[in-house]
């Protein structure tokens, strides 16, 4: 195998990873205050298809992805309101949120469906990318980036910083919480619009640097991968990282059986799902592993209902 | 220290809950570095009060004056600026957390953790209470998780610690603990505002008592010259019924045998059952006493039948052997059991009174024939368990979780009773229980064995299992000790096997 394609191996799962990751980090912030949102896929279209528009229309990166996390976390403070301030079920409001997602996404996307995202590139002068192994290092989009210092900052937020700590605890505890004067509505919400936000920016991913085009359900399942990971990553941001690029890993055997004869012997479908079914395979059998209970924060999913 | 102003007075405080009046014009006061005991049984509205002394609620009408002033606590951080401090009786900990963190959430100010870690052992060596800060609240026993919770309240030098049901949960030597800590800070000038209905300890550590009944205050006495039975009377407003206990009972045959019988400990910190053997006669109260966490609930999980035993022989029922059945056989066999937990374990909180009757009726009363409920007869057999024993409820369609824990207690008990077990087993039977509740429960119990039927009480209320069983036995680290009668019981040496013949043995104090 020749280095250059070594590196373009490298360059396609991190890629690949990086939606993935970005989405199941805001995932995991929202679930450790307890709330659990099924709505990442919706949320990451929602992302995907402004961003789109915003590219398409000035032509600026930086404005799509911000716009696209405000859009998504917008969405999710539906599901906020819904949940949160009117107790609604978690899991089906979740899953409304992921249909409007799809609806709203290929409804707006319609007038641009079919044109060209002009991409969005590494951050660095070209020059130190010529180099392939420099590529390794500078090769990448500026959100390759973002999740990666991302990573390091949810896990600083929530194992270091006091308010990570009273975010745990309105997850672990909400009564308690509650009881010692936190406001867990309040810290549920910003939660669920940070988790909203990095959805958004997950779904950015997609038109910037993968797909460059908008089609209907651009995103092609990879919030529910996310949530899965959460799961199955045991809440722990760096094993996040693991998954998602173990997830990436997986995801080139589809890519080069489209190309590479020696992978005909199976159906390409089997190459398409084969990521999916490796990661989670993957994740179950560390997390079988592990002793005692799981990590779920105690009050994942339930409604808070203060009593006085 | 006449003319100081009391540390905290209430004037006429009312707070009204849909359908309830919760306080009713309640007034009183707590003097500097007094202990005062709020006495009441459950639903009195003890702790409805202290949330709003303590910022959680705010009453519809009525003034809270501290140090003279007159204050309005908006919420528990002002509560906590004022100088109160509050140990709830449900403890607000988060169990995937380390102690250090839990103490950390309860600061209002944002303080390093090193320097909380040494202000935490400062509090620690000051009050003789012994805690590792990193430990995870998970792993921890009761009495320690509960001295999270003062060590946290102390941190902020309160000057009035409120302690809700502080004991209900603790051992005897824990207790004793506690009160030499209370003692201390009331000596430094704390004050204390002591909620129990465990009337021999309020005998023993407070020098007034409010007592409240139905949101009301009915009496301020002092309680090292009442009476516990007169206090008691006052709590539930008419005659405290004591045991009755036809005397000179002749036991029969043995019902219930159990003979060596081993059992691994579940999960992380169960305790291994190590060579039980007890012998339960027809018309016999056998009490099992002990500190929590010595075996208990693998003993009671062991006899009912949720964790069989692969030796048959090693539990016997009227001779036959069920050690390998499971809860459902045994049941067929004669066996009932009641776990200590109400809510999740005993009964299914969001079911009705009649569902839950099925739960455990089903087979022996025909509630279920076929895979199909009858819900007439479990509608009839709920009902007769709420009259016969006094069940405040809507009736037999009222969830299971929306009964206070005396009445679902007393429900629970009755249901199994009036199946008229061969044997029943039951655990902490009045644990959370308020006086009331807890005399009928006992005269149940009384009432059962009088019909023949052999019974086990495990509990961790001593004073409990002397005035209810006929036979005690004490179970440390999983082993069973010799059963000795009631009658020629010793408490020291029964303080003694509670607290292992090699532990830290202060023998157990007779209250």
């Amino acid at each position: 195998m020749s280095t250059e394609l070594i590196i373009a191996i490298i360059i396609t799962i991190a890629g690949a990873a990086t939606p993935i990751l970005l989405a199941a980090l805001g995932e995991l912030v929202v679930e450790k205050s307890g709330v659990l949102n099924l709505g990442v896929e919706g949320m990451m279209l929602i992302g995907a298809v402004i961003t789109v528009a915003v590219t398409l229309t000035t032509g600026n990166h930086l404005l799509a992805v911000v716009c696209a996390a405000l859009a998504a976390s917008l969405s999710s403070l539906i599901f906020g309101v819904l949940t949160l301030t009117l107790s609604a079920n978690q899991v089906a409001t979740g899953l409304a949120l992921t249909i409007l997602g799809t609806g709203f996404s290929a409804l707006f996307g319609q007038p641009y469906t079919g044109k060209d995202v002009p991409l969005l590139r590494s951050p660095f002068p070209p020059e130190l990318a010529t180099d392939p192994i420099w590529r390794v290092l500078f090769g990448y989009s500026p959100l390759v980036y973002f999740a990666l210092i991302m990573v390091v900052v949810v896990w600083w937020f929530l194992q270091k910083t006091r308010a990570g700590l009273i975010l745990r605890a309105v997850g672990e505890n909400d009564l308690s919480a509650h009881s010692i004067g936190y406001p867990v509505i309040g810290i549920r919400y910003l939660a669920v619009a940070f988790g909203g936000a990095m959805a958004g920016i997950a779904g950015s991913c997609f038109p910037l640097f993968l797909t460059p085009q908008w089609v209907e359900r651009l995103t092609t399942g990879r919030g529910w991968i996310a949530l899965a990971l959460v799961v199955f990553a045991a809440w722990r941001p760096f094993r996040l990282l693991a998954g998602a690029y173990f997830f990436g890993l997986m995801m080139i055997f589809e890519i080069y059986a489209k190309t590479n004869s020696a992978f005909r012997v199976l159906p390409s479908e089997f190459w398409a799902a084969l990521p999916y079914l490796a990661t989670v395979l993957v994740l179950v059998l560390i997390s079988l592993r592990r002793e005692g209970s799981t990590a779920a924060p105690a009050c994942l999913g339930k409604p808070f209902v203060a009593t006085g | 220290m006449t003319d100081m102003p009391a540390r905290l007075a209430l004037r006429g405080i009312t707070k009204r809950f849909p359908g309830v009046l919760a306080n009713d014009n309640v007034s009183f006061e707590v003097k500097p570095g007094e202990i005062h005991a709020l006495l009441g049984e459950n639903g009195a509205g003890k702790s409805t009060l202290v949330k709003m002394i303590y910022g959680i609620m705010q009453p519809d009408a009525g003034e809270i004056f501290w140090n003279g002033e007159r204050v309005t606590v908006a919420n528990p951080k002002a509560a906590r600026k004022l100088g109160v401090g509050m140990v709830f009786q449900h403890f607000s900990l988060f169990e995937a957390m380390t102690v250090l963190e839990n103490i950390a959430l309860g600061m209002d100010s944002k303080i390093p953790a090193r320097e909380l870690e040494s202000k935490i052992r400062d509090v620690m060596d000051q009050y003789g209470l012994k805690l590792d800060p990193q430990r995870i609240v998970a792993d921890l026993s009761v009495g320690e998780r509960q001295r999270i919770e003062i060590v946290r309240a102390l941190l902020l030098n309160p000057s009035l610690l409120i302690m809700d049901e502080p004991t209900s949960v603790l051992t005897p030597q824990e207790v004793d603990q506690l009160f030499v800590v209370l003692r201390q800070l009331a000596k430094e000038g704390c004050s204390i505002l002591y909620i129990s209905h465990k009337l021999h300890e309020i005998k023993a550590l407070c020098e007034t008592a409010t007592i409240l009944r139905g949101g009301r205050l009915v009496d301020t006495c002092d309680p090292r010259v009442e009476t516990s039975r007169s206090m008691a009377e006052k709590m539930i407003g008419g005659n405290l019924k004591t045991i009755q206990k036809p005397a000179g009972r002749a036991f029969g045959a043995e019902k219930l045998v159990v003979k060596r019988l081993s059992m691994a400990g579940s999960g992380h910190f169960g305790i291994p059952l190590r060579d039980i053997s007890l012998s339960v006669r027809a018309g016999e109260i056998f009490g099992i006493a002990g500190v929590a966490g010595n075996g208990q609930n693998a003993l009671l999980l062991a006899l009912s039948g949720e964790e069989p035993v692969s030796d048959a022989a090693a539990i016997t029922i009227d001779g036959q052997p069920v050690g390998d059945l499971n809860a459902k056989r045994r049941r067929l066999k004669g066996l009932a059991s009641v776990p200590e937990e109400r809510n999740g374990h005993a009964a299914v909180p969001d079911f009705t009174l009649s569902d839950n009757a099925v739960l455990t009726a089903r087979d022996r009363l025909g509630l279920a024939v076929r895979g199909l409920i009858r819900p007439g007869a479990a509608k009839k057999y709920a009902g007769d368990v709420i009259s016969t024993f006094a069940v405040k409820a809507t009736g037999s369609e009222a969830a299971a979780g929306s009964l206070s824990g005396g009445n679902l207690q007393k429900y629970i008990m009755g249901r199994e009773i009036l199946q008229k077990p061969t044997v029943l087993v039951v655990s902490q039977p009045t644990w959370g229980v308020d006086a009331g509740a807890a005399a009928a429960i006992h005269q149940a119990i009384v009432d059962l064995a009088a019909t023949g039927s052999a019974v086990v009480v495990i509990s961790q209320d001593l004073d409990e299992l002397l005035g209810l069983c006929d036979t005690l036995a004490v179970i440390n680290e999983g082993r069973l000790s010799k059963s000795m009668k009631v009658s020629e019981a010793d408490i020291d040496e029964i303080g003694l096997l509670m607290g292992g013949i090699h532990g830290e043995t202060e023998a157990a104090h007779a209250a």
